[in-house]
């Protein structure tokens, strides 16, 4: 316990960041995640590496696909509006195949909506949001700790797969302090980056990046190539958290800020004698269907009840994994405002009494 | 027998895919030229960009990498910041540099990011087939301006090295031209001094090319060489917009 300190969540994304070897920030303000950038501004000068202030969130997306093309480990941070804009860059990078970090501290909307947390960019960020067939991996943490670890291993599995990740937080996240513990990590479990441009110095071959592949039988085999790596990371790298489910009749499935609420409301149902787990995806792609699924075949468990800071986003992807064998409700807040427990707990008290008495 | 000419190391085996009379050719031919002459092909990392050129990335025997239309500023940034010691170049055309990426070539010259800017204006949008460019003329004639350019409908054309060159952090700009073999010869020395200022670190430079489009102007390659001295440089003069004075 002796090194934790007390930070915002922001700035905890931030030190992961530098804490992983990343020396290059690119980005734009924007409320809730405009600590992210101030952090920077002054750590990137403490370790000799490289902020840039770009002109528009477009710019900025781009001069991460450049200094990722480059071979160099780099971050960009945004919030929704900020990230709708950075979606053209980011079907690039897919395309190309370039490892980078995106982090998009969520806040209500659509259109320039509002300032407060939200988790509404769930679609955006799980099915694309830019053209083309690709896959981002999207992670959710719910804490600041987790902010922390999260972040050093979006880095690594950037590089790893050579994919983007985006660290998905909400406004509540970035902008609220707990203690974090800055555990050693291992900076760069990366590869030499062969296929990095850095001046061709003697190579045989030119090294070339790009995502374009006007030949249909080229690009069909690229995007082969993408769907088998892609199959790897829902192996390898689905990341989730189950609480309470021994014996439990309800089972809650939210994520992020969201799941925080739902583990008082666990203990809350507890103290009422309703047995009442969680299953929290942390990443949300690869997303946990299959956790999902065997959850759903247990006999004790008569329904589930996702809660999302949004209209009812992630559900759909919890009702395709629960594929009809049991119930699934939702109840979510949106507009920047977070659901009570009280709500919640009605919400659950209103199921318990239809499906499981 | 002696060799008097061979193909510059600077350009790969690839064929290239321009039309007939197109100057595109040429400015890839000289930009590889002093690449060598200079001994900094191994150095460089190219930008492609969106347009007739987006697959310069075969050409140049450079490390390339391609960019998103008009924002090959934006790329080169992340690639020049990363790799300081390198030199780093875009090639935009007008539609990509003075249109959909108007933002990034004017920021990237705000901050004098330490790039070659080697923009090819030939007034019209070649790949998507001839429409209006910014840099398109008055009364020119193309598919979305088919009556010819109306300032009064779709307003008047961008002067793009004058408007960069009134920067600070813009150090050297030039407007050249390849109608000719003299003309050619200047295009070659400014390619040399562009790389010679971001050698020497000096700031943002740029060489904006009069260039033939005899395809999308109905035009015969020899009859477009004229045409870009009697219509073009009426309007794009050519002449060193920023940096007169540099000694590199």
């Amino acid at each position: 316990m002796t090194n934790r300190v007390l930070m915002k969540g922001n700035e905890v994304i931030a030190e992961a960041a530098i804490r992983a070897g990343c020396r290059y920030y690119f980005g734009y303000p924007i409320t809730p995640q405009t600590e992210i950038m101030h952090y920077m501004a002054k750590r990137m000068v403490e370790v000799g590496g490289c902020f840039v202030q770009a002109e528009s969130e477009v710019a900025a997306i781009n001069m991460v696909y450049g200094a990722a093309a480059a071979g160099a480990r780099v971050l960009t941070s945004s919030s929704s509006p900020g990230i709708s804009l950075k979606q053209e860059g980011m079907s690039y990078i897919a395309g190309a195949e370039l490892p980078a970090v995106v982090v998009n501290i969520v806040r209500a909307g659509p259109g320039l909506g509002g300032i407060l947390p939200a988790q509404g960019d769930y679609f955006q960020a799980t099915k694309g949001g830019g053209h083309g067939d690709y896959r981002n991996i999207v992670i959710a943490p719910a804490s600041i700790q987790e902010l922390y670890e999260m972040t050093v291993a979006a880095f690594n599995l950037a590089d790893q797969y050579r994919m983007l990740v985006m660290i998905l937080g909400d406004g509540a996240l970035g902008q609220m302090m707990e203690p974090v513990l800055f555990r050693d990590v291992e900076p760069n479990v990366s590869t030499e980056k062969l296929w990095a441009t850095r001046g061709r110095k003697g190579k045989p071959e030119h090294n070339i990046v790009t995502s374009i592949y006007i030949d249909p039988d080229m690009l069909e085999m690229k995007n082969r190539e993408l769907v088998a790596k892609y199959a790897v990371v829902q192996k390898e790298e689905t990341r989730f958290e189950t609480l309470n489910l021994d014996g439990a009749e309800i089972v809650f499935t939210a994520f992020g800020t969201a799941s925080r609420i739902c583990r008082n409301v666990i203990r809350q149902a507890a103290e009422m004698g309703i047995k009442v787990g969680m299953i929290r995806p942390i990443t949300l792609w690869p997303f946990p269907s299959e956790e999902i699924s065997r959850i759903a075949d247990l006999s004790h468990v008569k329904a589930f009840l996702d809660i999302e800071l949004n209209a009812g986003q992630m559900v759909e992807d919890v009702r395709l994994a629960v594929n009809g064998k049991k119930p699934v409700h939702f109840y979510g807040r949106m507009g920047g405002n977070l659901p009570t427990q009280k709500e919640i707990l009605d919400q659950l008290l209103a199921i318990h009494e239809g499906e499981v008495r | 027998m002696a060799i008097v000419f061979e193909k510059t190391k600077g350009l790969t085996d690839k064929p290239f895919h321009f039309c007939p009379g197109c100057t595109h050719g040429i400015i890839h031919r000289i930009i590889a030229e002093v690449m060598c002459e200079m001994g900094i092909l191994e150095d460089t990392i190219g930008v492609s960009s969106v347009g007739c050129t987006y697959n310069n990335y075969e050409y140049f025997a450079c490390d390339m990498v391609q960019a998103a239309h008009g924002r090959a500023p934006a790329v080169a940034t992340g690639i020049k910041r990363v790799h300081p010691e390198n030199m780093v170049f875009t090639y935009q055309g007008d539609g990509d540099l003075a249109s959909i990426g108007a933002a990034e070539i004017l920021h990237a010259a705000a901050r004098g990011e330490k790039i070659s800017v080697f923009f090819v204006n030939n007034a019209v949008y070649g790949m998507t087939s001839g429409q209006m460019a910014p840099t398109t003329l008055l009364g020119q004639v193309t598919t979305t301006s088919p009556f010819g350019r109306d300032s009064a409908v779709q307003g008047f054309p961008i002067n793009v090295s004058e408007l960069l060159s009134v920067l600070p952090g813009a150090v050297y700009i030039e407007r050249v031209s390849l109608n000719n073999y003299k003309n050619i010869q200047a295009a070659k020395r400014a390619i040399a001094k562009s790389f010679r200022v971001q050698q020497q670190g000096l700031g943002f430079s740029m060489v904006e090319f009069l260039s033939t489009c005899p395809t999308n102007w109905g035009k015969e390659p020899v009859e477009s060489l004229r045409w870009v001295e009697s219509d073009m440089m009426p309007q794009y003069p050519l002449g060193v917009y920023k940096g007169k004075d540099l000694k590199v």
